[in-house]
């Protein structure tokens, strides 16, 4: 068990379980409604418009999180404009905006050619690199995520179904979508040091996609995924100090193992079940003529008021 | 507060998406507690007048009043529900029916993201007297065409509307079902609720609905369905000929195709019912 427990005696495994922890949760958390949208091409593409942006921020000397932070809001609230055209689809925007951004980085690294800076940290994860600052930043990030997600639950589930009806409901779908790309931005350069900007977009897809497996409720698949990532991120830091592998690496490699495990188990299970009863719910008689006349409400329902 | 006489009102209303206008010129007066079919073909602009009720068609002219109130767009106006067509919907997301129903009361609902006891009793409640009260822990995907649609009716009902505005609810369902949901919607009618609804059944609308809209781009005509049906209002309608059969003792009428080109099948032109559907009387 010293193996367990040797790693603790460094301060950098336990600010990198912390981070690891939170991030993975995070990435969890928001992943949810990326998968459910089918635009899991988003944490891949909006990963690699923050390496353009970390860039520029290094090169005019901002604060990291800061540039990096604003270029990744500002890339999806861009995106989110041109997938509402309806002649390009979500998948096309994500890859016009954010390729641009990445390529702006590439250009601007090739032009100056003299950095000192260490992006190999930015691309695949270095728990070494987390500090204080990283771990405050990080600690922030969750609970307003966590917050948010909380308290507009209802709002964020509609949005996710069926963003039109929900704005028909009064929904403020213009707003849950500007949120959830700060939260998205936010999330993604937090997590950049920890799991790296090549292994984000698995993050963020793994852990939902598993917990959609387990379950048909979207309460407990927010649940479900919050936990799975960040069970991999704190499990994978423990692999990945055991194995002596990129942190990044590892908590993928657990998250992808775990996915496939859980797959094999609920194809083996729906196959059962499929032997045993039919899937659609039996019809039920017809009510009687009259029998569906509402009463008066109890609690006076909004007309015009 | 007086209930307005006039639940929805659009004067010279058109609009459309962007491009050329799907919507032009119609003015309707709909009163309070009415129930309206619409018909007309497939790019009438059936969707876009319930959109443009909804405050939800990007671009409109005109001015457009529900509940004695104008609509603006981007602001969906009070007491109204709308059930969309189902075929948008996603069977797979992970959501039950008491789920998804309770989605029509976000705006009442509180901070929380557990339902309020009133919120479970609303949807109770709704799906109860919907006939599927058992089915509110089910997913979505687990139903049946006719449970689903019911679903999607209760979402708009625990809302408690006064207008309740429907696209299409009875396409792509059997007969049975059909008559179901028309049965429900006429209980609801009988409680005050006005309600507009979409439709190509046109035999059902005959027979079971007080008044008819004829769109196609434009107003072509409105009344009682009995009256309105004939064959050249459906044909300018429908841009296709069109036979309207009486029946001498209900009075209903049937609709059927005449087709205009060379003749398909058996051969039997303007013998085949385009609709099958109740014909005559209603349901009580």
């Amino acid at each position: 068990m010293t193996w367990l427990t040797e790693p603790f005696a460094y301060e950098f495994f336990r600010h990198g379980l912390v981070a690891a922890g939170l991030t993975g949760g995070l990435c969890g958390l928001l992943g949810v409604a990326i998968v459910l949208r089918r635009m899991s091409y988003i944490g891949h593409g909006l990963s690699h418009s923050v390496f353009g942006g970390a860039v520029v921020s290094y090169l005019l000397q901002w604060n990291f999180y800061l540039g990096a932070g604003l270029w990744g809001f500002l890339s999806a609230l861009l995106i989110n404009a041109a997938a509402r055209r309806r002649a390009i689809g979500a998948d096309a925007a994500i890859g016009i905006v954010t390729t641009a951004s990445f390529a702006l980085g590439v250009a601007l690294i090739s032009k100056t050619r003299s950095f000192t800076r260490n992006f190999e940290a930015a691309l695949f994860g270095n728990i070494l690199g987390v500090d204080q600052r990283d771990l405050l930043v990080i600690g922030a990030v969750a609970a307003i995520v966590a917050a948010a997600a909380f308290f507009s639950y209802k709002p964020l589930l509609f949005a996710t179904f069926d963003p039109e009806l929900a704005a028909i409901y009064g929904v403020p779908t213009r707003w849950v979508e500007t949120g959830f790309a700060l939260a998205l931005a936010a999330t993604i350069v937090a997590s950049m040091n920890v799991v790296g900007v090549t292994l984000i977009a698995a993050a963020i897809v793994i852990p939902p996609s598993t917990a959609r497996l387990l379950t048909d409720s979207f309460g407990r698949m927010l649940i479900l995924s919050t936990a799975i990532g960040a069970g991999c991120g704190v499990v994978g830091i423990h692999l990945s100090y055991a194995f002596d592998v990129a942190s990044g690496a590892a908590i993928v490699l657990l998250a992808a193992a775990l996915f496939a495990v859980v797959y094999l188990g609920t194809e083996v299970r729906g196959q059962l079940r499929g032997r045993r009863r039919p899937s659609v719910a039996a019809p039920r008689p017809a009510a009687a003529p009259g029998s569906l006349v509402f009463p008066a409400p109890e609690v006076e329902g909004q007309r015009f008021d | 507060m007086t209930a307005p006489r006039w639940a929805i009102e659009l004067e010279r209303v058109s609009g459309g998406y962007g491009g050329e206008a799907v919507v032009r010129d119609v003015s309707l007066r709909v009163p309070a507690g009415r129930f309206v079919g619409l018909v007309g073909p497939s790019g009438a602009g059936k969707t876009s007048l319930l959109r443009a009720m909804l405050g939800a068609l990007p671009r409109v002219e005109g001015v457009v009043r529900v509940g004695g109130r104008a609509v603006t767009p981007g602001a969906p106006p009070a007491g109204v529900a709308y059930v969309p067509q189902v075929d948008g919907v996603d069977w797979t997301f992970p959501v039950t029916v008491a789920d998804v129903v309770q989605m029509g009361r976000v705006g009442r609902s509180g901070p929380w993201p557990w339902p309020s006891r009133e919120d479970r009793r609303q949807t109770a409640a709704t799906l109860e007297r919907l006939g599927i009260g058992e089915l509110g822990g089910r997913h979505i995907r687990e139903l049946s065409g006719g449970q689903q649609q019911r679903v999607f009716l209760a979402r708009a009902l625990v809302a408690r509307p006064a207008v309740l505005l429907l696209d299409e609810p009875t396409a792509s369902v059997d007969p049975k079902t059909r008559e179901d949901v028309l049965r429900l919607l006429l209980g609801l009618n009988r409680e005050g609720v006005t309600i507009v609804m979409t439709t190509h059944e046109l035999n059902a609308v005959a027979a079971h609905l007080p008044w008819v809209v004829c769109v196609n781009g434009g107003l072509v005509a409105e009344g009682p369905p009995l009256e309105l049906f004939t064959g050249p209002t459906l044909s300018r309608t429908f841009g296709a000929p069109l036979r309207v059969v009486r029946d001498p003792e209900t009075g209903g009428v049937l609709v059927a195709e005449v087709g205009s080109g060379p003749p398909l099948g058996n051969g039997r032109r303007g013998r085949v019912p385009a609709m099958l559907g109740p014909v005559g009387g209603s349901l009580s």
